[in-house]
């Protein structure tokens, strides 16, 4: 069970980075991400079926998650939707998609073949994190190599200053389309990923993977303060798999698993409220003080 | 001398909730020559900050044309006339990337208006200068290099806005009240530090400003403004002869007008 959820971790993790690329790098929430996931995983599940290699499966998945977010990108920028509700709109639409690519609502990948049979003769679940690692060490790379380059540097300006970004000649519009791609394509991997370890894609896979994303982020932001954008990268995975650990503790300790979305949004729920507990703590002890001075 | 800018007869209109027309910029003829320090004054809703909005594009204007060295630029989005004009803001956190360490500002700074690729930023191979820049300005900015800006003070943010947006000389430098918001003493460094990189770098500079005194000891000509209008303006001449009660009289005078 531990080492399964570790795995699991690994592979929520690469949902999480992706996330973080726009959420907190670009300073907006990309919901596409509930579309573009279960969308990873029913390419990925129906190239497998229809007989092409896992491999290039998982590859054409990443590049209709990015087709995804090319779409939330261009409704976004070109067509002014505002931000929330272009990733609503495509997510939403990208349900039919979905049925469109399956023919049904839920395809099972018994009997095909997988992404993890590389390593086979393994114990349980060891395959899957040996995957899960190499993956993050690719994706990690390449994000690292990505935001070290002059564009780079410009998409994360833009996060950070767009009007600033603007007056220094950054098309801001261009780096907002660059990440929403970039973005879905690395949640659709995960989607893909997790698809192939589950043995089956679902349309209605996406429901609540933000918050699963996001607590990726926030546990390691709250539990590693102040790193670089690299460390930050490797500590949502660590963010990643306390996160299932988590889960896991709470359905051992007899949590019935029908209700787990509460708790996992209540789990998030207080990791976003620390800092403001901590604020308020620290505030009382500050004017406690100013009353015996 | 050559005419770097010309506005001709621009007009920015904004319509209220209530279809009430609000005229910011009421046909504003401007021609800007290359080597002008233009000091410009006017009072709160009198059309500077749209002026400069307006001749940085990133606000269009309702009417009238903008050339840039007569090729007109009055379409052009804010990216791309980013090539001529460096601007720094009143506001401190405005110019600079607050995660993003003061080198990586410089950094970004420097490919002002270029096109930039998918290739190693080349953060090391600057960093000597970026050092000896930073130094020159003398308020231990030199020290910073990888602190990001949000950590940094005021002063030290707007010296370092002015150093990024005259690294690579543009043609037009537009300042936007940028002492403002600095404590005297620092603004009166920044002003004096603003003043010897003009001269030096001979750039051609807009500069608002709410104080007169600044407004008649620097530049070459000087632009009051009034309810979308330039109401007055005074060549070095005519700048010399003005003095500080003449200008308290004129400001009088436009209150004494919105009043009514």
């Amino acid at each position: 069970m531990l080492i399964s959820a570790i795995a699991q971790g690994f592979l929520w993790a690469i949902l999480g980075i992706g996330i973080y690329t726009t959420y907190r790098i670009l300073n907006f929430p990309d919901l596409t991400a509930e579309g573009s996931f279960p969308l990873g995983a029913a390419v990925a599940v129906t190239a497998i079926v229809s007989g092409i290699h896992p491999v290039v499966a998982t590859l054409v998945a990443v590049f209709a998650g990015m087709g995804a977010g090319l779409v939330t990108g261009l409704l976004f920028t070109k067509g002014k939707v505002p931000v929330i509700l272009s990733g609503i709109l495509v997510m939403s639409g990208l349900h039919s998609v979905m049925l469109f690519v399956m023919q049904r609502p839920n395809l099972s990948l018994l009997n095909h073949p997988r992404l993890y049979d590389a390593f086979t003769g393994l114990p349980n679940y060891f395959d899957v994190v040996i995957v899960g690692i190499g993956v993050l060490a690719l994706v990690i790379s390449g994000l690292l190599f990505f935001f070290y380059t002059s564009k780079g540097q410009a998409y994360i300006a833009t996060g950070d200053n767009e009007s600033m970004a603007r007056s220094l000649g950054i098309q801001t519009d261009n780096m907002k389309i660059l990440g929403l791609v970039l973005s879905n394509g690395i949640i659709a991997l995960s989607g893909a990923l997790i698809a192939q370890s589950n043995g089956y894609a679902d349309v209605n896979g996406g429901i609540g993977i933000i918050v699963i994303g996001l607590a990726s982020i926030i546990i390691a932001e709250v539990v590693f303060k102040e790193v670089t954008l690299g460390e930050r990268l490797v500590t949502i995975v660590i963010g990643s798999v306390l996160y299932q650990l988590l889960l896991l503790g709470v359905i051992r300790f007899g949590f019935d698993t029908t209700y787990i979305r509460i708790f996992s949004s209540s789990i998030l729920a207080v990791f976003l409220m620390t800092p403001q507990l901590r604020k308020g703590l620290k505030l009382d002890r500050l004017s406690g003080k100013e009353e015996r001075a | 001398m050559s005419r770097l800018l010309e506005l001709k007869q621009v007009t920015k209109i904004i319509e209220n909730e209530s279809d009430k027309n609000n005229t910011i910029l009421d046909h504003v003829d401007l021609t800007i020559r290359e080597g002008d320090f233009i000091t410009v004054l006017g009072g709160n809703g009198a059309g500077k900050s749209t002026l400069f909005n307006s001749i940085t594009g990133s606000q269009p204007v309702t009417s009238g044309r903008i050339a840039f060295n007569g090729k007109p630029v009055t379409n052009w989005p804010e990216e791309k006339r980013a090539r001529f004009i460096g601007r720094v803001f009143q506001d401190p956190k405005m110019g600079t990337a607050p995660r993003m360490t003061v080198e990586e500002n410089l950094l970004l700074a420097l490919k002002r208006g270029q096109k930039r690729h998918f290739l190693p930023r080349k953060l090391k191979e600057n960093h000597e200068d970026f050092k000896q820049l930073c130094a020159s300005v003398g308020n231990g900015l030199e020290h910073h290099l990888d602190t990001p800006t949000g950590h940094l003070s005021g002063g030290q943010r707007q010296s370092l806005s002015l150093l990024m947006t005259t690294l690579t000389q543009p043609d037009l430098l537009l300042l936007d009240e940028h002492t403002a918001a600095l404590d005297p003493k620092t603004s009166k460094r920044l002003m004096t530090l603003t003043n010897q990189m003009i001269q030096q770098k001979e750039l051609t500079c807009l500069m608002i400003t709410h104080r007169m005194e600044d407004a008649l000891t620097y530049g070459n000509r000087l632009i009051l403004m009034e309810n979308g209008k330039v109401k007055l303006d005074l060549n070095q001449e005519e700048k010399d002869k003005l003095t500080l009660e003449d200008l308290f009289v004129l400001f009088e005078k436009e209150d004494a007008l919105e009043t009514v």
